[in-house]
Parts: C-alpha cells; structure tokens; sequence
C-alpha cells in the first residue's frame, strides 16, 4: 500500500496539523518509505494470533470510586495561554 | 580539593556521608561545570541556580538532622520529558514552551524523596522522538566523546542524550532518561555510561511526557553498575497513579551487584548477528560471552527467528499510541497557541508550528496506521507480531536467563550524518534494543570497549521480565571482565 499525496493532505487534516503544503512531496516519499519498509511484516504468519496490547501481565486495578483531588483552579489554569475568572478561554466553537 | 566530576554516585555519597564535603558544596561545582559546558555541549535545557542550591541547602538541612537517605545530597541530572514542580518542563519541544507543571512525576519525586538534589533539567529528542538528539527544539546537543585524531563533534545518541551527555562530562552522579525504543541504552552506550531499562511497570510513567505508553520506560543512566543499581531501586515501586505501575516489592537491586554468576545460562541469539556489522563490535561480543565463561556462565546459542520484525513493528505501533497521546496538544490549555480563523484553524496553525519535522511524522503515520480501512491491515498486524516477539523471549528463557547482545549496532556518528539519509537508516539504530522494549522485558548496556577509532560501544544484557537482579550481576560480570576506565578528553570547558 502507498499514499499519494492527496491522501497526505487528508492524513494532516485528520492529524490536525495545518497542510504542509511545501513539504507535500518530500512527506509523501518519507511515509511511503516507512509504509514500504513495514509491508515486511505481511512474511509473518498470524494466523490464529490474539493481538498484544501490553506486556503487562496483571489485570489492571480498580480503585475506590472516591474523590482524591480537586479545588485547585489556579493549578490547573496557570499553564493556560488564555484564561479568564476560572476558565479557560478558547476560540468560538459554535455558532 | 576534590575533583566533583571524576567522582561515582557511591564515592560521592561516601564523601557526603563522611562530611568531606557538603550537598551545597557539590552542587556549586556542578554548576559552574554546567554553565561552563553548556555553550559546547548544548546538553541542558534548564539550568536553574536557585532552584538548585535550594534543593542541596534542603539536602544539607536533613543531613544535619540526621535524616539522611540513601541519595542524600547527590546531585543528579533529569530529563526534560520529567514533570518537575515549578521548573519548565518542555519535552525539547515549541509547543510546550514555557510550560512548568504544577505537580511533581512519580519517579523524581522518589529520587528527592532519597535525599537527591537537581542540578539541570537536561535536553532530549523532542517527545523522545529520534536516536540523535538532533531533533530538539533548542538544536542538537553535543557528545564529549571524540574519535581519536578528529575534531568532528559527534552526537551522543538520544533521544535522552542530554543525560548521558551531562554525564559523560561528569556534570551529575546519574541521571533520568526515558526508553520507548532504545533511548536509555543506546546513548549511554555511546558515551560509555551504564543505561537500564526496567520491566515495563518497575517505573511510574506518571508525570512523565507521554510517548507510546505501552512501550514507554523511564530508567536511570549511571557511571557504573552499581551505581545504576542504586538509582534502579530508588526509582522503582507501586504507584496507583499509574496503572500500569507493577504492585510487587522492589528487591534490594544493589545487592545483586558482586553476585557470582557461575551455573548462568546465557543465551546468545544468533538472529542479532547483522549482516555488515562493524568487525569491532562483532569481537567486543565474542569476548563478552568469554568472559562471562571465564567467570564460570555456560554459554547457550537461542534463537529469537521474530528479531527482524521488531523494529517495523514498533514503527507501526509507537507512532499510532503517539498520535493519540499528543492530541492532547492543542494550544488550549497549556503551552503555545497560534490564533487562526476558527477553533480548527487555531488547532493547525498550533501543532504546525509547536511540532518538529519528526514529531510530525511520526504522527501522520500513527494517524494514517489508526485511520478507518487500514487499522486491521497496520496497527492489529503489528500488535499480533508484538504477541509473537513476546513468545520468542518466552521460548528464549527456558533455555537461558539471560540474553548477551551488541547494544548498537554502530558507534557514535557524526552531527548532521544521517541528514540526507531516509528516516529509516536513523531508526536502525534501535535494531538491537527495541524488542525489549515491545516485549516489557529488562536490558541494559554496559560499556565494554573502544573501536578502533576510540569510541566506546557497549553491550546488551536481557533478562525475563522482573528479574532485573539477574541483570545487575550480569551486567557487574561484564563491567568487572571489561574493565572499561577511558574517559572522554576534556575539551568542552
């Protein structure tokens, strides 16, 4: 399998980063380079092999469904590039 | 007067137990070292004065308590994929710039808990993303490692090179690094420091910068075996802010060091002799299996037929697990945001420009691997040759205990020397340690010699997974047998 760049935009649309539109050409080698080199894994036989998710090997825990943080507003908001009486401000998102 | 950069994490906190010299007084001569290396090896990303004498005062202000712990006053070097309270904290990345986390990760909080104090936050490939710590925001960080007769400046291998290049030059008694694909063990060994990489859990990953949480470890990078032992075992322990954070007991992992390894199967696997490896590091591996032979291990030929597929593998699932971790990306609620048009706009025209060219990449491939028709032909296929590498190690380690390889597959290269190449040449580079890191097992480098251009190379120990102690006598077998004492030539400072 291969992209093309039409799919390189899309995949950058889906990904969120705005177009690289100067770098189109060299990006779509680059994936198609990575994307061609793992096609190596299609000589292994899988038949019948669940997939691994994690090495862990023990089921992951359940804790107590209990409030163990919280009221630190000015924490939580210090990092934000805008903010405003307890919250954060983001571009309009609905009309 | 005591020379603070030629000392071990053991000798140092000998000398701060026996009161030769104080916490405040090491931490000066560390700071000098590291303003005075920073211009040549651009291996910091934080070197915060005030910061740091606070925590050794804090230090010396216990000792006089008599409250001393087991790293008490030791200075040490963390990686900036680290949350450090207050202390800018950017993963060598634009779009965290300016970011200094509220809160502390679970590793370096039990490494301050021990008594150690912080010299610098140290600089990384950005997100962890690369094998050079070329692709840092703040430019590539410099290896105090030269080839003889060559002034050509070399990369220290990443992505955590800033720590081992901090280290190297004696700028910390040890060091923080993370490995998702070979980024504890393959810069220390090209800077002929010790890397460990834990069982997958042994670790907290909270607070710590997301890569590919299921293949991500933190580790310690030390100056020798033991002293990595000692920082293992600090490091170590349950955290219940992390899930996947092991729940058993950390064992005495220092204990195991000096432990003799007469009756050790240790397995060679056939499969990581590469066609068109460099002849030193093929000899460097011969006579490792020696000497652990001299030292009384039976030495076994094993087969791990998945080896191959590791790295195509990991190139399919660590970009798929980033792409979803570094949505969180956004510019909303912290880091830097680019304004555009619209909530969309302002997201791309973010990432755009907070992103490097490789954290990029990674990410459209991880996007594309997880995007609809194509999930089950990339991402399961990768996950169920994880399921098989997994199996090989398993079958390995009935007929050995540990596993002896080559820990890269080539020395240090030169800054800028795999610029024109394809990506892939540079992510050969975790050929050798990448199935760890799919497979959660412990490995570690050890140095174990020079090529014949002077530049060390290290070997690699594998052992199941929890049995890090294991590792450890190896790894002390090999560090002993070598007897590896070169230094790099100071000429950064």
């Amino acid at each position: 399998m291969s992209v093309s760049q039409d799919d390189v935009r899309r995949i950058a649309r889906l990904a969120r980063i705005a177009e690289p539109s100067d770098r189109i050409a060299q990006l779509t080698e680059e994936l198609n380079g990575i994307l061609d080199w793992v096609e190596m894994l299609g000589e292994v036989d899988v038949q019948g092999v669940e997939p691994l998710n994690t090495a862990v090997q023990t089921p992951l825990p359940l804790r107590e469904d209990a409030v163990t943080d919280g009221g630190i507003v000015e924490d939580v908001l210090k990092n934000a590039p805008k903010s405003e009486e307890g919250f954060f401000v983001v571009p309009k998102s609905v009309e | 007067m005591t020379d603070f950069t030629t000392l071990t994490l053991h000798e140092a906190l000998d000398g701060l137990a026996k009161k030769d010299f104080s916490a405040r007084e090491a931490m000066e001569a560390h700071l000098d070292a590291a303003e005075a290396a920073q211009g040549a090896l651009n291996c910091f990303s934080v070197i915060d004065r005030e910061h740091a004498l606070a925590t050794a005062d804090a230090s010396d202000a216990r000792r006089a308590k008599g409250e001393a712990g087991l790293l008490e006053g030791a200075p040490l070097a963390i990686k900036d994929l680290f949350a450090v309270k207050g202390v800018e904290t950017t993963a060598s990345s634009n779009i965290l710039k300016g970011f200094r986390p509220p809160y502390e990760s679970t590793v370096t909080q039990n490494l301050w808990n021990a008594g150690a104090t912080m010299v610098a936050k140290t600089s990384m490939d950005e997100f962890a993303m690369g094998s050079s710590n070329e692709t840092a925001a703040s430019g590539p960080v410099i290896n105090p490692w030269k080839a003889t007769g060559s002034d050509e400046a070399l990369v220290p291998g990443g992505s955590s090179g800033g720590s081992v290049s901090a280290l190297a030059a004696g700028i910390s008694y040890g060091a923080t690094g993370t490995d998702t694909g070979g980024s504890i063990r393959q810069p220390a060994a090209f800077t002929g420091l010790v890397g460990v990489k834990p069982t997958y859990g042994r670790c907290s990953r909270w607070g710590v910068v997301a890569f590919a949480s299921s293949l991500d470890h933190p580790g310690p990078i030390a100056k020798t075996v033991k002293d990595a032992a000692l920082l293992t075992q600090v490091m170590s322990g349950h955290d219940p802010k992390d899930s996947t954070s092991y729940p058993g007991a950390v064992p005495d992992f220092a204990a195991a060091v000096g432990r003799s390894v007469k009756g050790l199967r240790i397995g060679i696997p056939k499969e990581y002799r590469l066609e068109g490896m460099p002849a030193d590091i093929e000899r460097l591996w011969g006579e490792g299996a020696e000497w652990l032979k001299a030292a009384g291990a039976e030495i076994v030929e094993v087969s791990l037929p998945m080896t191959k597929y590791a790295l195509p593998a990991y190139y399919i699932i660590a970009p798929a697990e980033a792409s979803s971790n570094l949505a969180r990306y956004d510019g909303m609620r912290y880091g830097q945001r680019i304004e555009g048009d619209d909530l969309i706009d302002t997201y791309e025209k973010t990432r755009a420009a907070g992103f490097g060219k490789e954290v990029q990449r990674r990410i459209m491939i991880g996007t594309y691997v997880l995007s609809a028709g194509y999930y089950d032909a990339y991402y399961v296929k990768a996950l169920k040759v994880r399921r098989k590498i997994l199996e090989d190690f398993n079958a390995a380690f009935e007929k050995c205990d540990a596993l002896l390889t080559p820990a890269t597959p080539s020395a240090a290269f030169g800054i800028g020397s795999k610029a024109k190449a394809s990506p892939i040449e540079m992510y050969l580079n975790d050929v050798f340690t990448v199935t760890a890191n799919i497979a959660g097992v412990p490995a570690m480098s050890v140095p174990a010699g020079l090529d014949a251009n002077g530049l060390p190379l290290g070997l690699q120990i594998i052992t199941k997974a929890l049995d890090e102690e294991t590792m450890f006598t190896v790894g002390a077998a090999i560090e002993d047998a070598a007897g590896f004492t070169a230094k790099p030539e100071r000429w950064w400072a």
